[in-house]
């Protein structure tokens, strides 16, 4: 490297006190970056990649947080223990930042204009006028369609897109020489991902400066990084450039990480098999009610008119950008919303079904949910959790015997059958979600709707979960409904996809036909941006 | 671990942890100890403050006269009906052939010294430490028999209201909709009724005692609780848990009972100490305005009314205010201890 580098952060540790005694969360960190390069910081959650990004803007609380070791240098200056002035004109003057959810990063109360003008005024004294034209030129170069107008906005009166490109504006008002990137596209859908990405490019050839990208998304890496540093457990444990790390990654850990994107296709079901689920023409409509009277003034058609039909050991992916209506059609489907149309289970019309004569058939028809935090009791211990379908439908001849199913369903999804005994608050996510199936499977179900279950798991995790859901699969005979955004992990999973947008199905056909060949140009865009994370057919998506 | 049991029953690490927590918050822990302690000796209040003696020997045999009632007789006296122990002439009978143990405070709850000399109401002295009322009797023995009387009082009127007013709230945030729309309107109404009028007209036509206190406060009081159960159960039966209970086929009663009740209880719990306060605070102010407890009850509202009619002896008034005031505090410091205690940013970590 010839340049000096614009940030060099040399065997940095960062530890937090507490009554209980310290704790040493990230051990002797070393990096740098150039001016103008993109280093990417790769790990999953509880890497230590976060802190260690705050910390180069000494932004973490200290105390309880300290540094027993290492310097943090921005241009040849220290900025461990320098004088809050000091830091103060840096932040947001010369490294700027940006966060994962664009709803919290920005005040509620305050307009658009007073967002991105506030630093403008602190660290330039601009007066009003000439912030206001600033901020007007910083939301167009932005890409905020219709600036002038949005500047009285307020964030939620704007998209996550829009929300993203306002907050990257307020973190480029001051032209700053690096910007620190926090999982800035984790919450966004794929389309809108691939549009905030290739700003970033854009707007950082523009104005040369360098980026500091972290992230748990390998695909995100190898799009925007020159380099990057492969975090675990606190430590470094890989630095290279990004082409050479992912064609020879050296590190065992790098190799799980770059193994565990989901690949490999679902083997065919068997043509004849019977078929499971059946529905067709479902609709879910919300009323939208005005006026005095709350009379109906129309509809949000969250599901409008869509049939499908799953085989025994087949999987039906759903898939669609956040309100789309697939989780809203897989709760149809499960009689969990009151819709319209006919759902057939096994030959059996269960559409006009009361909830009485519906229960027996609860037990063939399961769900897991996304958030393995929110689906389970955190007041009952997981054995309980999984016993209680057992008792609803009286499963088991007395407690010895269903301590047997419980622990024989505990041991299939990869759990210590021991694990009865403790709370969900003592297991890891990964662990939560296999604690989930369990409870679904423990019924012997002939369909399970998966409602985004491997979205909210680290890499690594995800890749052992839908391995998981394979087996179980193939050992069972199961149905699966399968509802993502994301489209590798139905890719590996799926006979056919469904692809939805605003309730209606925008193509649906056997997953590799539909993944090759798509149809329609919004399924191409969809594709476009979720496996080359590239902006195809800007008419197709929404902003 | 030696402290992960309490009364035999395991308990879970987030337990463990209110309990630390508790236990850091020393004034609300003192305060839980010192409580008890005044609650589990007002328990025993016939054998602190009574008028009869805990034990008689008299020519060779013992007597219990606080657990059994004797006629005069039996110590050689006249009458067959029960001496009054506090005669100086019963006194002298029994110390003719043997001896009487008296209680500390040898007043009873109704006894009227008629052997003190001092105009009524008379001034704290050896004889009456806090003095007495307008009508003889020991203020501090009454003192005591009232707190018993108010703690029993809130804990039942805590206990009833609670058990409404979490049925009430579950059942409104569970089933939601027109049906919770309905019932907040009705306890918004009903709120708005002057509650004291309509406790003073419903004492006015029932003789009141403790149970028909109990029923007309409870008309009122059991609203406190609904809101906090409500929004619990409004935010929980959304979440995922509570509808994979449903995907099980699990009936309505079974999730509210099993999955979301035991999450609610919390938020209730943390309101208990100060529903017990207002609950205390509510028999009161209807024993100052003579509508609360028979007359001759021992009542802290009743020592409050006689301070207020008799100025010139202030002993009656700070005495009872006094006591008011350390149960309240006392209560409110809990309080304050088990809402730090459940405090999920202090519990979670």
């Amino acid at each position: 490297m010839t340049q000096a580098p614009l940030l060099q952060v040399e065997n940095l540790a960062i530890g937090f006190r507490s009554s209980a005694g310290d704790r040493v969360v990230v051990k002797g960190a070393s990096f740098e970056i150039a001016p103008g390069e993109t280093l990417a910081l790769v790990g999953e959650s509880g890497s230590g990649k976060s802190i260690t990004a705050l910390s180069v803007m000494q932004l973490l609380q200290y105390p309880p947080a300290f540094h027993p070791t290492g310097s943090v240098l921005f241009k040849g200056e220290e900025m461990i223990g320098a004088p809050d002035e000091k830091l103060r004109s840096i932040r947001g003057g010369e490294i700027a930042m940006i966060f994962q959810e664009p709803m919290t990063s920005l005040n509620p109360l305050h307009t658009i204009e007073r967002q991105v003008s506030e630093s403008l005024i602190l660290h330039r004294g601009m007066n009003r006028e000439a912030a206001r034209a600033r901020t007007l030129e910083l939301l167009e170069k932005v890409g905020l369609r219709d600036a002038e107008s949005r500047l009285g906005a307020y964030p939620h009166q704007l998209s996550g897109g829009q929300r993203q490109r306002v907050m990257i504006a307020t973190a480029l008002a001051n032209e700053p020489s690096l910007l620190i990137a926090d999982e800035p596209t984790t919450a966004l859908d794929v389309t809108i991902q691939a549009q905030i990405l290739a700003l970033l490019k854009d707007l950082q050839a523009e104005m040369g400066m360098a980026l500091l990208l972290i992230t748990h998304d390998l695909g995100v890496v190898r799009k925007m990084s020159q380099r990057l540093c492969v975090m675990k457990d606190g430590e470094i444990v890989e630095t290279g450039d990004t082409e050479t790390v992912f064609a020879a990654p050296a590190h065992p850990y790098t190799k799980t990480l770059i193994d565990s994107e989901p690949r490999g296709r679902k083997e065919p079901a068997e043509e004849e098999a019977p078929v499971v689920l059946e529905a067709s023409d479902v609709k879910v409509w919300f009323p939208i009610k005005a006026g005095v009277f709350r009379h109906t003034v129309g509809h949000v058609k969250a599901v409008d008119g869509i049939s499908v039909s799953v085989r025994e050991g087949e999987t039906l992916g759903v898939v669609g950008e956040s309100g789309s209506g697939k989780t809203t059609l897989g709760m149809a489907l499960l009689r969990l919303q009151p819709s319209t149309g006919a759902i057939r289970f096994l030959d059996q019309d269960i559409a006009d079904l009361k909830r009485n004569a519906m229960r027996p058939l609860r037990r063939e028809i399961q769900i897991v949910f996304q958030d393995p935090f929110s689906s389970l009791s955190p007041r009952m211990s997981v054995g309980q959790i999984v016993e209680e379908g057992l008792m609803i439908h009286g499963l088991g001849e007395g407690s010895a015997e269903r301590v047997q199913i419980v622990e024989s369903v505990l041991e299939e999804v990869g759990l210590d059958p021991e694990a009865r005994h403790r709370y969900p608050h003592e297991f890891s996510g990964g662990q939560r979600q296999r604690i989930s199936i369990a409870r679904a499977l423990v019924l012997k179900p002939r369909l399970i709707v998966l409602d985004e279950p491997t979205s909210a798991l680290d890499m690594t995790v995800q890749a052992q979960i839908v391995e998981l859901l394979r087996g179980l699969q193939r050992a069972h005979g199961l149905a699966y409904v399968f509802i993502s955004h994301d489209l590798k992990v139905v890719r590996a999973l799926a006979d056919d996809v469904l692809v939805m947008r605003n309730g209606q199905v925008m193509e649906f056909g056997p997953c590799d036909r539909v993944f090759d060949h798509p149809e329609t140009d919004y399924t191409r865009a969809l594709m476009t941006a979720a496996f080359d994370l590239e902006v195809a057919g800007t008419d197709a998506v929404s902003q | 671990m030696a402290d992960d049991r309490l009364f035999g029953r395991t308990l879970t690490p987030m337990t463990q942890r209110r309990l630390a927590n508790f236990r850091a918050n020393k004034r609300g822990y003192w305060s839980l100890w010192i409580f008890l302690g005044l609650f589990v000796l007002s328990l025993f209040a016939e054998l602190i403050a009574n008028d009869k003696p805990l034990v008689v020997q008299y020519d060779g045999a013992f007597y219990f006269p606080v657990v059994q009632s004797y006629p005069e007789t039996t110590f050689g006296g006249v009458l067959r009906t029960e001496p009054d122990y506090a005669d100086p002439a019963v006194k002298q009978l029994i110390s003719a052939k043997g001896w009487a143990l008296y209680p500390l405070i040898p007043y009873g709850l109704r006894t009227v010294d008629f052997w003190s000399r001092e105009a009524l109401p008379s001034a704290p002295s050896a004889r009456h430490w806090l003095g007495t009322d307008d009508q003889g009797r020991d203020v501090l023995a009454r003192l005591i028999y009232g707190f018993r009387i108010s703690v029993l009082f809130g804990l039942a009127l805590t206990l009833v209201s609670s058990v409404v007013g979490i049925t009430a709230g579950a059942l409104q945030g569970y089933f939601g909709g027109l049906f919770d729309l309905i019932f907040q309107r009705v306890i918004e109404i009903w709120q708005g009724i002057p509650r004291l009028y309509v406790l003073i007209i419903f004492a006015s036509f029932v003789e009141p005692n403790f149970w028909w206190l109990l029923i007309i406060l409870l008309f009122f009081h059991w609203m406190s609780l609904v809101s906090v159960v409500r929004a619990e159960f409004l935010r929980a039966r959304n979440l995922d848990y509570a509808r994979a209970a449903l995907a099980l086929g699990a009936s309505d009663a079974s999730i509210m009972y099993k999955h979301l009740l035991p999450n609610a209880m919390v938020a209730a719990l943390t309101f208990l100490p100060f529903v017990l306060n207002s609950a205390i605070t509510a028999l009161t102010s209807l024993d100052f305005l003579g509508f609360g407890l028979p007359p001759g009850s021992a009542s802290l509202g009743e020592v409050l009314a006689q301070g207020k009619s008799n100025l010139q002896a202030p002993w009656l008034g700070i005495s009872g205010f006094l006591v008011l005031a350390v149960m309240l505090s006392l209560l409110i410091f809990i309080g304050e201890a088990v809402r730090d205690a459940f405090d999920p940013r202090k519990s979670m970590g």
